[in-house]
């Protein structure tokens, strides 16, 4: 039984074409941290301000929580693709247009969605969701692709958005705090695996601020060390909760507050860092430990103080 | 200890078969000690009750309405069809990344189908390899492989356990490439073959599409892309085929005699038909390594199984190349446009000797028509075979009641209801897409039909429901070498519709076979 014939005329289904070569000049980007460090909220408030700038731009949750475009949608959370993949019985019933969703300036968003906590495989799901949004053609007519992935990079799931052809810089949020300082590391070790065989690179460190000792020289000294540069400093400001409340971003909600400029800013140094990403140079436990105490927050060498509470410490500086 | 003559299970002179050895009665004994004492039994009348229960319209119903079960689903997983489509390039080897049972499973499925030694090696992940990933198994896989086995090109493909974890086959190739594992220019084509999407057609597909995408797009990034000189030829692709041995050399006859240039993409009738004559041949025939590059270069692709090669057509396609694509054209009707379609693309006429086989083939449908027309049909396979023999029964007069698809989807299901709404045969037919073995025994009870159609797992339908089985798909384990012969073309259609003939005369024979009392009539002749 004959189907088509004839010159570049695709099959009668709706052809499933990946996009392997990636439309020029399209932007691939990534946002890594430490669990809860600020990643969500840092970038769709970057991108939001992206968008003001004119700007096309697609986020891609990679996160079950479905968390990573409320504040650009007003919604609770997004209708996920797997989600939405169980309803239909499989990824292969599904349309480009069930996923996706139109927020904030046309920003265009989808959630990859997955398992409650406690069950089932995250990272499998975040594949599944990205093989699909290639191979329908999510990312025609974009300027800006972005993934939002949660937490650290655990398993080959959440790093799918590192593997060639997908984010081309990663952004990792962190701060002053030592372990979110060490998850930054640990990130760097999974984008150096991926960037000697691929074209992945850290495009730069995002300080979100937690108010730490010393917290901006710190955050530029590690990023001096892993070889990158700190793109922003971004302030705490409590006017991202108000705008969190009302599930928007800052941009949106306080145009004209400072904490917008912040985030119109670190847009602006994303915007300008194009093709200038590195490989890292990740640091070694004992490296980062040095850092610190260079900068006067560890105590050298000082086994005295490990394992001792505050009191007892204070107790032993009083003898 | 002594035992009487009586109660010795077997005997030296008389060595009884597993067949005939269990229905001793000292193993019945056993067996039904077995069952009362350790088994839990309910008792026999409520069996019999539940199993009558089970095949009313009632339990049908209930049997439809199934969301969170497949219960013998007829369909394989991803990379039995990825190790399919790669054994039939030049001195192949297909190599599994993931877990070692998955491929002992696939080694021993093709061999019990083929009756042939069937290679492929596994970069055997265990437990640690699930938790670290595997990159070092790929590295120490390959150079191992490369060594042991020397093939000319290593295909990769994964098993599920490879997918959940995330294992990048881009990235593990090179950085193995980079080892030393394999030489630097070494062709490693590779696909991703997730179980939990599609089934072995769809593995088949993302195989094909890695291979001719790895040497069309420039090897992973080793070398400058090809740039296409279009040149008249054509390729051909065969799709998942379990007929592959019979049908590659049917095409391949056809083609010759038609004078046509051709390229066949993916030619695993060798390496499934390897000689007996002292030597081992690990790898036999193929498409030659070469002839991948050179394919794209081609006027035009005929595909001829089209769910089998989705996304390597519309690839295919992309490149500027004609396509065209079939579903396993069986019969006069399908042979006729699939040769036409060649003719067209080439502009060699069709010969004489085709002609003439095509007359040959009206003719036996002809003779044997009687037989045929009006006889009720189910039939279950892959997509393409199901619509293929789904044609050809109705260019017979037969009639498809049940048609199904455990790997079909909506578009093989408006197809397969195009094919029969066209026919008068058709109108008594159903499509089910996407169900399962059990819900065909649902039909076969509810709405019996004369004959069934499907693949060796079908012998238990068969057993259950009484329905006669004709073995035709993949796997068939219990027949020898119908592999051989081809299902393609004018001489397939023969071959198919013999298969469904010997099992309608078969049955009338058993109907008739009590002496003098059904023989009434002149048995000799039907
Ligand atoms: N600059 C800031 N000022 C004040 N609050 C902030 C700032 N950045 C983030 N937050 C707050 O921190 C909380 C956690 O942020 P967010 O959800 O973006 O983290 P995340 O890194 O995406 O977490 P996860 O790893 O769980 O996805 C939010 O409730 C947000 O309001
Ligand atoms: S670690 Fe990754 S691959 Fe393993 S179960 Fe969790 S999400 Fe899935
Ligand atoms: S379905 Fe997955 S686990 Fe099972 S044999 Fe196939 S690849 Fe292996
Ligand atoms: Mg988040």
């Amino acid at each position: 039984m004959l189907l088509t014939v004839g010159k570049r005329r695709l099959p009668a289904k709706k052809t499933k074409r990946k996009k392997e070569v990636l439309v020029s000049g399209l932007r691939q980007i990534a946002f890594y941290g430490k669990g809860g460090i600020g990643k969500s909220t840092t970038s769709q408030n970057t991108l939001a301000a992206l968008a003001e700038m004119g700007q096309r731009i697609l986020i891609v949750g990679c996160d079950p929580k479905a968390d990573s475009t409320r504040l650009i949608l007003h919604s609770k959370a997004q209708d996920t693709i797997l989600h939405l993949a169980a309803q239909a019985g499989s990824v292969e019933d599904l349309e480009i247009e069930d996923v996706m969703k139109i927020g904030y300036r046309n920003i265009r968003c989808v959630e990859s969605g997955g398992p409650e906590p406690g069950v089932g495989c995250a990272g499998r799901g975040v594949i599944t969701s990205i093989n699909f949004l290639e191979e329908n053609g999510a990312y025609e007519d974009i300027d800006y692709v972005s993934y939002d992935v949660l937490g650290d990079v655990v398993c080959g799931g959440f790093a799918m958005p590192i593997r060639e052809n997908k984010a081309q810089e990663i952004y990792i949020v962190m701060s002053g705090e030592m372990m979110a300082m060490y998850a930054a590391n640990n990130i760097c070790k999974g984008i150096l695996k991926y960037a000697n065989s691929g074209g992945v690179r850290l495009g730069g460190l995002i300080c979100n601020e937690r108010k730490t000792d010393r917290e901006y020289d710190l955050a530029d000294a590690l990023a001096k060390r892993l070889g990158s540069k700190l793109i922003h400093f971004v302030p705490r400001d409590n006017v991202v909760q108000h705008a969190e409340l009302r599930r928007m971003t800052v941009i949106e909600y306080a145009p004209d507050c400072k904490q917008a400029d912040e985030y119109r800013t670190l847009a602006k140094k994303i915007h300008e860092n194009a093709g200038k990403g590195v490989i890292p140079k990740p640091v070694t436990m004992d490296e980062l430990e040095d850092l610190l105490m260079e900068f006067g927050i560890m105590k050298k060498e000082d086994e005295s103080l490990i394992g001792k509470a505050k009191v007892e410490e204070e107790a032993a500086v009083c003898v | 200890m002594e035992r009487t003559e009586k109660a010795k299970s077997q005997n030296a002179d008389n060595v009884l078969d597993h067949f005939n050895l269990f229905r001793q009665p000292q193993y019945l004994e056993m067996f039904e000690k077995k069952k009362c004492e350790f088994e839990n039994p309910v008792p026999a009348e409520e069996v019999e009750k539940i199993r009558e229960w089970t095949k009313s319209w009632e339990y049908r119903e209930k049997n439809f309405a199934r969301e969170a079960i497949s219960i013998n689903p007829s369909k394989a997983c991803q990379p039995l069809g990825a190790i399919f489509a790669a054994v039939g390039f030049e001195g192949t080897l297909p190599f599994v990344h993931g877990s070692q049972g998955c491929v002992a499973y696939f080694r021993s499925h093709f061999s019990r189908h083929f009756k042939e030694p069937s290679s492929c090696v596994s970069s055997s992940m265990t437990e640690d390899a699930a938790v670290f990933g595997g990159l070092n198994n790929m590295i120490d896989g390959l150079a191992n492989s490369f060594s042991l086995y020397k093939p000319k090109m290593i295909a990769v493909s994964t098993t599920c356990m490879a997918e959940v974890i995330g294992d990048d086959l881009n990235a593990f190739i090179k950085n193995a490439r980079d080892k030393g594992s394999i030489p630097q220019d070494f062709d490693v084509p590779f696909a991703h073959t997730p179980s939990f999407v599609g089934s072995h057609i769809t593995g088949y597909d993302n195989m094909m599409k890695g291979i001719l995408s790895y040497f069309w797009d420039g090897k992973a990034g080793t070398v400058p892309p090809l740039e296409r000189k279009p040149v008249d030829r054509i390729n051909i692709i065969g799709g998942f085929d379990p007929y592959t041995v019979g049908n590659m050399r049917e095409l391949k006859r056809m083609l010759s005699l038609m004078g046509v240039n051709y390229l066949i993409l993916s030619d695993n009738s060798d390496v499934w038909d390897t000689p007996t004559d002292g030597t081992f041949r690990m790898y036999d025939g193929g498409t030659k390594l070469t002839e991948i590059s050179d394919a794209i270069h081609s006027k035009a692709t005929v595909s001829i199984q089209g769910f089998c090669t989705e996304k390597t057509i519309s690839y295919i396609n992309e490149k500027g190349q004609q396509t065209a694509v079939f579903h396993c054209p069986i019969g006069v009707r399908a042979t006729d446009a699939f040769l036409m379609e060649i003719s067209k693309l080439t502009g060699k006429p069709i010969p004489e000797e085709l002609e003439k086989e095509r007359g040959r083939l009206v003719d036996a449908i002809a003779d044997s028509n009687a037989h045929i027309h009006g006889k009720r049909f189910a039939l279950f396979g892959d997509p393409d075979m199901t619509l293929g023999l789904t044609g050809f029964l109705l260019e017979l007069g037969a009639e498809p009641i049940h048609v199904l698809c455990t790997n079909g989807g909506k578009e093989w299901e408006e197809k397969a209801k195009t094919l029969l709404e066209a026919s008068p045969f058709g109108k008594n037919g159903s499509v089910y897409a996407g169900k399962d073995l059990w819900h065909m025994r649902s039909l076969l009870f509810t709405e019996p039909v004369d004959f069934l159609i499907g693949n060796t797992y079908a012998k238990y339908l068969e057993r259950d429901t009484g329905t006669p089985l004709i073995r035709i798909g993949f796997p068939i384990f219990d027949r020898h070498h119908h592999h051989r012969y081809p299902i393609w073309g004018y001489q397939g259609g023969l071959n198919v519709l013999v298969w469904i003939l010997n099992k309608i005369f078969d049955e009338m024979d058993k109907n008739t076979i009590v002496p003098a009392k059904s023989d009434y009539s002149y048995d000799i002749i039907r």
